[in-house]
């Protein structure tokens, strides 16, 4: 398409910059409407969260949350409607019951704090949820990368020497069959 | 060689009460050991690995590999054996998801040697000698196995074809486990050997399990006296029945104590603990964070509650650092 010549010195980019990948689960009724609104007002935020929609936070499992940082997510954030204001009545509290939980388990699997946020933010909050992704973006940067993928497979490095000794020890193919 | 079916076991970071399982078949067993022939039962029989590593690949009919994986030999000899047979059943907790040992996955393998070596009550080691992978004595090359960082289950190390759950497993799921093997009707590559529903299924207490558990404090066996009828959920006990695989016929339960989750999960559930806290902490009865987190002060070490038996197996294998 364009051909026009940058003006600027073409500064080459340093070649692993950090970008936070942050899942956020949005609760259909208040947050993700939030997140709507706040992309009707054309409020700008960070591009760094990948926001999926739930029906209600309370359909967050924790396993979600565990499972989202395993894939890769150097943050996971869930919204969800104020208390007293979650369109299934109790969805957000046992949302709150089960996050403190699972908060203190991260910690003690050694997830940093910062790394998970639960938010109430109302239909009406467009500018909390651009605050909110804003700061907690920040945030994970200044916490730099989680890299799960990258660390299992580090962790599996210690089994390949040994792996790679019982195999080549190994006859060529499965040659006998006895019975 | 015989005719009869060649059955292997074998024990890794395990204690010894997955072999006390199988000697707990009482007169089962000789309908057992009439229809097979055992080719390695370390705890029981002289074999060597050897006479393993002599033998063709696939030359044994099952092997029951029990124990989680922790050093370089249990991985040699999980790969050896997995080589050997046709059909490798992982045995017990601890091969399914880690066990007990997979509890050191909350410590760094430095700090757990440091401990053991140097710093625990009663350790005199002023030379803070360690065993070393290979070491010279009188001009011998000397070499012991190598402990991993991460405490893993046998299906993190080698391809499983089936799982049997417990810490150890019922003696009447073994045998039910091994008629079908002898019988060639194998269910699909992958199954866990136990029913596929929540402990809570088969406890007798189930039907005192209200709908809304309304758990306002959590407390520990000993600090209260347990009604030997009602749910222990209800009683504030933290039962990992609702998160936990069935199978075992509800056994704690039945002597008055919660389930503690050895047989881990069902098949919908990927993460014991994670789905435990889903269920069960979503009914307590506080809405407040502050009046919350002191209900969750009930729960004094949630990892080796929630994980006593399956920490490899969390969705985040061990604690990161």
């Amino acid at each position: 398409m364009s051909e026009q010549p940058s003006m600027a010195p073409v500064v080459a980019a340093p070649a692993v910059a950090f970008e936070p990948r942050i899942v956020a689960f949005f609760c259909n009724w208040c947050t993700y409407t939030a997140a709507d609104l706040a992309g009707v007002s054309r409020l700008k935020y960070a591009p760094n969260v990948r926001v999926i929609r739930v029906m209600c936070s309370g359909r967050v499992d924790p396993q979600f949350v565990l499972e989202a940082f395993a894939k890769g997510a150097d943050g996971v954030l869930l919204g969800g409607c104020h208390p007293g204001d979650c369109h299934y009545a109790e969805g957000n509290y046992k949302t709150l019951r089960r996050m403190r939980m699972l908060i203190r388990m991260l910690k003690e699997l050694g997830i940093e704090d910062g790394r998970f946020r639960l938010e109430w933010i109302s239909g009406a909050e467009g500018d909390k949820v651009k605050a909110v992704v804003n700061e907690m973006t920040a945030q994970v940067r200044a916490l730099g990368p989680l890299d799960l993928p990258g660390k299992f497979k580090e962790w599996d490095r210690e089994m390949e020497d040994l792996e790679q000794h019982v195999n080549a020890s190994a006859p060529q193919q499965e040659e006998a069959h006895v019975r | 060689m015989s005719a009869k079916p060649q059955v292997a076991f074998y024990w890794c970071a395990s204690c010894g009460g997955c072999e006390e399982a199988v000697v707990d078949l009482a007169e089962d067993i000789l309908k057992v050991v009439e229809a097979v022939d055992i080719v390695l039962w370390p705890v029981a029989m002289d074999f060597k690995k050897a006479d393993i590593e002599a033998r063709p690949d696939k030359s044994i009919t099952v092997a029951f590999i029990n124990g989680a994986v922790r050093t370089s030999e249990q991985e040699e000899w999980a790969r050896l054996l997995r080589r050997k047979s046709q059909v490798v059943v992982s045995f017990g907790a601890c091969a399914n998801m880690g066990g007990i040992p997979a509890l050191a996955n909350q410590f760094r393998r430095e700090d757990l040697l440091k401990y053991i070596y140097e710093d625990g009550p009663g350790v005199d080691n002023p030379a803070k000698t360690r065993p070393q992978a290979s070491s010279q004595d009188e001009g011998r090359t000397l070499s012991l196995p190598e402990l991993r960082n991460v405490v893993r289950s046998l299906d993190q190390v080698i391809d499983v074809e089936f799982y049997l759950p417990g810490c150890p497993p019922t003696p009447k799921l073994i045998m039910a486990a091994v008629q079908a093997l002898l019988s060639g009707q194998l269910p699909p590559k992958g199954t866990v050997l136990s029913p596929d529903h929540a402990l809570c299924e088969e406890c007798a207490r189930k039907d005192s399990k209200p709908v809304d558990l309304a758990l306002a404090a959590f407390k520990r066996p000993h600090q209260i006296q347990i009604d030997p009828e009602k749910c222990l959920l209800a009683q504030g006990l933290v039962c990992m029945g609702p998160a936990t695989r069935a199978g075992c016929e509800a056994v704690c339960p039945a002597g008055n104590m919660p389930c503690t989750g050895c047989f881990g999960p069902s098949s919908r559930v990927k993460d014991q603990g994670a789905k435990f806290i889903s269920s069960v902490f979503s009914n307590i009865v506080p809405k407040e964070a502050k009046e919350i987190d002191a209900v969750l002060d009930g729960v004094p070490d949630p990892i080796g509650t929630f994980y006593r038996y399956g920490l490899s197996k969390c969705i985040l294998r061990r604690k990161l650092n």
